[in-house]
């Protein structure tokens, strides 16, 4: 505090640097900061250690919204919760019958593929996180979550919740991480159609229920209702989890493109916790590692899975 | 007559600007919603030039790009620079009348706006959303009551 307070009498352009003078260093430093940030040096550590000085006030701001949740969990009824538990038994249920058909199904694919050994399973590891805290507007759609570098999570490790694909990890803390959402305008996903096995790109719209697919030509078989899952291309999502529903078409004669939108599956207005994923390579389900690219002179830490090409 | 405590309060009304900064709202209020800490910053630099400083723009800007996640030094290099402009015509600045006052903070918001945009550009975020821009505006509009506010923490000099 001194160093604002101690400053008070000093003459504006007397003593000391001009504005102008400081302006250039400081310029000169954010610049500084900005290129070694991204080249992926010690200023990302710094970032690193910034993120958990961080945390605390991102847990305060977002405290208000954290403690009606512990407060209405709390209160709830006893017949709220055993009419809860007695629909999760019943899922349970249906889940169990599915997992049997699935096993069952994997088996019998593997011997259609051909394969000898058994499959290593697709998910190595996973984790449950809470939401602290939630930004969705038109140019940032992000979530901050309470696992961080400290329990295992990487960059671009893949979030899910119950339903099918949110995003994926951006940025890293020791205790807390950034996820980029799916709807973020900035994120990308390959997705595969599920009738006809049509590969695109899924787009964030920038808010929290769309998703546009802007590379299908007009004449691309795609309608209404069509499930969208993850193509297993761009290297982080494996092939095969749910994304989105196509929610509209719309074609108009004299646009090459046509205009596709879908709806995310997946939801934070309705989830308080969200399951991250690691996959094992070996899988065949996998999602491909990119072939690695070298670095462009002004490139960024990328928000976005890479992505192969943007044509359909 | 100086202020015996103004190092804090500035740092005081910051933080609270940054809290409000980063407070989770609706998606049409957070289009709306204006950057407090960058009208905090310009405050202080037009009415207080001495005391806050480049440093204080520079160092807001710093904290800005931890909790926004954009590269380290963007914020900082873009409020320095709106911070730069307040400095070097608050006594111009000062002396209009309050709605004035708005035309200004909103040029310089503008300004600020469009450093962070050039160098979102740049650095591989290209995002024309008009969304971006509306801050300015309502900055403009509340920069009378971020005086009203702030005023009571100082002495006028």
């Amino acid at each position: 505090m001194a160093v604002f307070g101690s400053a008070v009498d000093r003459p504006l352009y007397g003593r000391g640097a001009s504005p102008g003078l400081r302006l250039t260093g400081y310029a000169f430093i954010a610049v500084l900061l900005m290129y070694y940030d991204q080249r992926g040096h010690w200023v990302q550590r710094l970032r690193y250690a910034l993120e958990a000085a961080a945390l605390p006030v991102q847990e305060l701001v977002n405290s208000p919204g954290l403690g009606w949740r512990a407060l209405s969990d709390s209160l709830r009824s006893a017949a709220t919760l055993r009419a809860e538990n007695q629909r999760l038994l019943q899922r349970e249920r249906e889940l169990d019958l599915q997992v049997m058909r699935e096993a069952a199904l994997e088996q019998e694919n593997a011997e259609l593929r051909g394969l000898r050994a058994a499959l290593p399973p697709l998910i190595r590891h996973w984790q449950l996180a809470e939401i602290i805290s939630v930004e969705t507007n038109p140019l940032r759609q992000r979530i901050v979550i309470n696992k961080g570098g400290r329990d295992g999570v990487v960059v671009n490790e893949a979030v899910v919740d119950g339903n099918g694909i949110l995003g994926q990890v951006a940025r890293l803390g020791p205790w807390s991480a950034e996820v980029i959402l799916a709807t973020d305008p900035e994120h990308a996903i390959p997705v595969q159609v599920t009738r006809n096995s049509l590969r695109s790109i899924a787009v964030g719209a920038g808010n929290s229920g769309e998703l546009v697919l802007p590379y299908l030509a007009v004449n691309s078989d795609v309608k209404s209702g069509d499930l969208l899952v993850s193509s297993g291309l761009g290297g982080v999502f494996p092939a095969g989890l749910p994304v989105a529903r196509i929610s509209g078409v719309r074609r108009e004669a004299n646009q090459l493109l046509a205009q596709v939108r879908a709806q995310p599956l997946a939801s934070v207005d309705r989830d308080r916790e969200v399951i991250l994923l690691q996959f094992d390579t070996a899988h065949p389900a996998a999602p491909a590692p990119d072939p690695p690219i070298a670095p462009a002179p002004m490139a960024l830490p990328k928000p976005a899975p890479k992505l192969p090409d943007a044509d359909p | 007559m100086r202020d015996q405590h103004l190092g804090l309060t500035i740092l005081v009304t910051a933080v609270i600007a940054l809290v409000l900064s980063i407070v989770p709202l609706p998606t049409w209020a957070a289009i709306l919603w204006p950057q407090f800490l960058v009208l905090t910053v310009l405050y202080w630099s037009t009415m207080m030039p001495r005391a806050g400083g480049l440093l204080l723009g520079f160092a807001s800007g710093l904290v800005l790009d931890v909790f926004e996640g954009s590269p380290l030094g963007e914020h900082a290099l873009a409020l320095s620079v709106a911070s730069y402009l307040a400095i070097r015509l608050h006594l111009l600045v000062r002396a209009k009348p309050i709605f004035e006052q708005s035309l200004f903070v909103f040029a310089a918001l503008m300004v600020y706006e469009f450093v962070l945009w050039v160098i979102d550009g740049w650095s591989g975020h290209p995002l024309s959303n008009p969304a971006r821009w509306v801050h300015t505006v309502t900055g403009g509009l509340v920069w009378p009551l971020v005086v009203g506010i702030l005023g009571r923490f100082h002495t006028n000099r």
